[in-house]
């Protein structure tokens, strides 16, 4: 028997608007200077625009400061340090800021010679934010049946939103969410919980959920 | 002329479906754009292709041209060449012309857009109305504006400081402003001329044409004859690479007619060449989209050795037909090269040979490059995703300075 949420889900999705800072970054110091000066609108987009932007890409797609370390710095280990941050284990976009100041301050602290070392000209880190625009969409599920319908139709945008972002901006909003406290699932809310998206594309994320629901759909 | 609805096949129907939600959030403004010719270059290509779609989608969208003699056209040729970085200097009367001609505009005009969206520095000066009529006021800079002519730039920025918002098309654009700056890259239309697919048959017979090769690798640069865009290093990678494989290099472009200098760079390229019959040196005239086409197609690997750049939709336009693609770190390059995913960045005439080499001797790493970077296009720089921070601009006008917005 298909469970009735007490409250349905309305699936949204979001679009961003990019702004410049006109401020950018030619070495370690600068690139730390402008993270510790960044608006959380910045740290957000930096550690998350890449794997929408990428999202064909195929595994890990690291966030934007990984990604110019490695490049442009040529600096690997750093890279791969600041690729690794588990995001999901952040509520908050002011402590993934914190996180980076961290590493990069570490970094300086072993290596001092290193925090003064120029990218060629044209390689500078420049700082963006987002502004995000959040609407509903038409599809809204009463049950996991509908649910899981929805997730077949509904944009990336919206998969992204529902699951990277929710958990940042608006918390009730997440998939997770909805299925333990209206459907009363405990155990597909866990499952989903548990699927890490930062490590796989948006169409094998989209997949990946589909297959938890329908799982679940045949053995109730 | 394309509808909204031929683009579906393309980018998904869930791309169209949130364009449409978009605009219905849109439906009670109207926006008025303003430019300085409705013919010829790139800003009028694009509102020929955006201004349609726009009104299609729902949004009340209009398109006028402002007036200008030709000395006025000669002043702002010169503020276009000094915002790329030259050195020139302005009298008093060419500023005062200047001035004069936009004032002329704003009287004669009929400014009645809700939204007011100004392009490039011509018509800059016709948000000295806004005082006396209001409205919401953009200004669009579709040039390089990395290294301006200090003068030029704080004329503009007087200007520039009195619309909401200001638009720039790359990063390494954005400068010290009151006013916030949006990044809205350009796009290219997937069905246009230059970039829709051609049959195999048109593709070889431009190739018979210009009597190139079809069954030895081809590498290509499509630019214009400019010193910025390296074609004499291009052809020192070419001669690199060529002790080793056997290939061809075309160097195709325009706009050396009517440039002194770019007749002037054609002519020493010409010369470096030395009647190579291995190297192909094409002047092509303007509305040669379909040769490029071909071209581009027809090519083993695409490079844009640039040492500048604008925004360089040449590379948008190689990606598209899935070619691998060596560029040079500069300008928008990088935000269309993810390096090693979707293309290689290079920064030397030794660094591009290299990775040239690479991509000649394993084709398959080449279509790897090339089928990711036609995915990253598809996402992020056709004229839907343009079309779409159109929009998000417009609604971006009614909510400053919040991070989140919740329509």
């Amino acid at each position: 028997m298909i469970g009735k949420a007490k409250e349905p889900f309305q699936f949204y999705t979001r679009q961003n608007i990019l702004y410049l800072l006109g401020k950018k970054a030619k070495n370690l110091n600068t690139l730390l200077t402008g993270i510790k000066e960044a608006p959380l609108s910045s740290i957000y987009h930096h550690t998350h625009h890449y794997l929408e932007q990428h999202e064909y890409l195929s595994p890990e797609p690291p966030n934007d400061f990984a990604y110019w370390v490695t490049n442009f710095l040529q600096n690997r280990a750093l890279g791969e340090e600041i690729a690794g941050i588990d995001l999901r284990q952040y509520t908050s976009l002011k402590d993934i800021q914190l996180r980076l100041i961290e590493i990069i301050e570490n970094w300086i602290r072993q290596d001092p010679e290193s925090a003064n070392r120029n990218v060629p000209q044209g390689g500078e880190f420049y700082f963006i934010a987002a502004q995000m625009f959040v609407f509903p969409t038409k599809y809204v599920a009463h049950n996991l049946l509908e649910f899981s319908q929805c997730l077949s139709s509904v944009s990336n945008h919206s998969i992204y939103f529902h699951m990277f972002e929710a958990p940042l901006f608006q918390k009730k909003s997440q998939f997770c969410y909805w299925i333990e406290n209206e459907i009363g699932d405990k155990k597909l809310a866990a499952a989903f919980r548990n699927l890490d998206p930062y490590t796989l594309t948006l169409d094998n994320l989209k997949h990946n959920l589909i297959r938890l629901v329908k799982t679940r759909l045949e053995t109730k | 002329m394309p509808t909204i609805y031929d683009y579906e096949p393309i980018v998904g129907k869930d791309v169209i479906n949130e364009l449409e939600l978009l605009a219905s959030k849109l439906t009670n403004v109207s926006v008025q754009h303003i430019n300085s010719t409705s013919v010829g270059g790139g800003v009028a290509e694009i509102l020929m292709r955006m201004v349609p779609l726009l009104k299609e989608l729902g949004i009340n969208t209009s398109w006028d041209v402002i007036k200008g003699g030709e000395k006025f056209f000669e002043v702002t040729k010169k503020m276009h060449n000094a915002l790329h970085g030259q050195k020139v200097s302005f009298s008093q009367d060419e500023i005062d012309l200047f001035i004069q001609t936009n004032e002329m505009n704003s009287r004669e005009m009929d400014l009645r857009g809700d939204i007011m969206f100004i392009h490039d520095p011509q018509p800059i000066g016709l948000v000295s109305k806004r005082e006396l009529i209001g409205h919401k006021w953009i200004w669009r800079c579709h040039i390089d504006f990395s290294h301006p002519d200090p003068f030029t730039w704080d004329f503009l920025k007087k200007y520039i400081e009195k619309y909401d918002v200001s638009v720039f098309s790359a990063p390494a654009f954005a400068r010290d402003l009151k006013i916030p700056q949006v990044l809205i890259s350009p796009s290219i239309d997937p069905l246009s001329d230059k970039n829709k697919d051609l049959p195999k048959e048109v593709i070889d017979s431009v190739l018979d044409r210009f009597k190139i090769d079809k069954n030895r690798p081809i590498v290509t640069q499509i630019s214009r004859f400019d010193y910025l865009k390296d074609p004499k290093g291009v052809i020192q990678v070419f001669q690199k690479v060529r002790k080793y494989i056997d290939c061809q290099l075309v160097l195709a472009g325009g706009g050396a007619t009517d440039d002194p200098e770019g007749a002037k760079v054609f002519a020493e390229v010409q010369e470096i060449a030395a009647n190579d019959p291995d190297i192909f040196l094409l002047l092509l005239p303007p509305g040669s989209d379909i040769e490029i086409n071909a071209l581009q197609r027809a090519s083993s690997v695409v490079l844009q050795k640039s040492l500048r750049e604008g925004f360089g939709l040449t590379v948008a336009e190689a990606l598209w037909k899935s070619k691998p693609v060596i560029a040079s770190a500069v300008g928008g390059i990088p935000l269309q090269i993810a390096n090693k995913y979707s293309g290689l960045l290079t920064h030397t005439i030794e660094g591009t040979a290299f990775a040239l080499k690479q991509l000649l001797q394993n084709p398959a790493y080449g279509l790897k490059l090339g089928a990711n970077g036609k995915e990253h296009i598809r996402k992020n720089f056709l004229i839907t995703r343009h079309l779409r921070d159109y929009m998000l601009l417009f609604l971006s006008l009614e909510h400053k300075g919040d991070d989140v917005v919740f329509l």
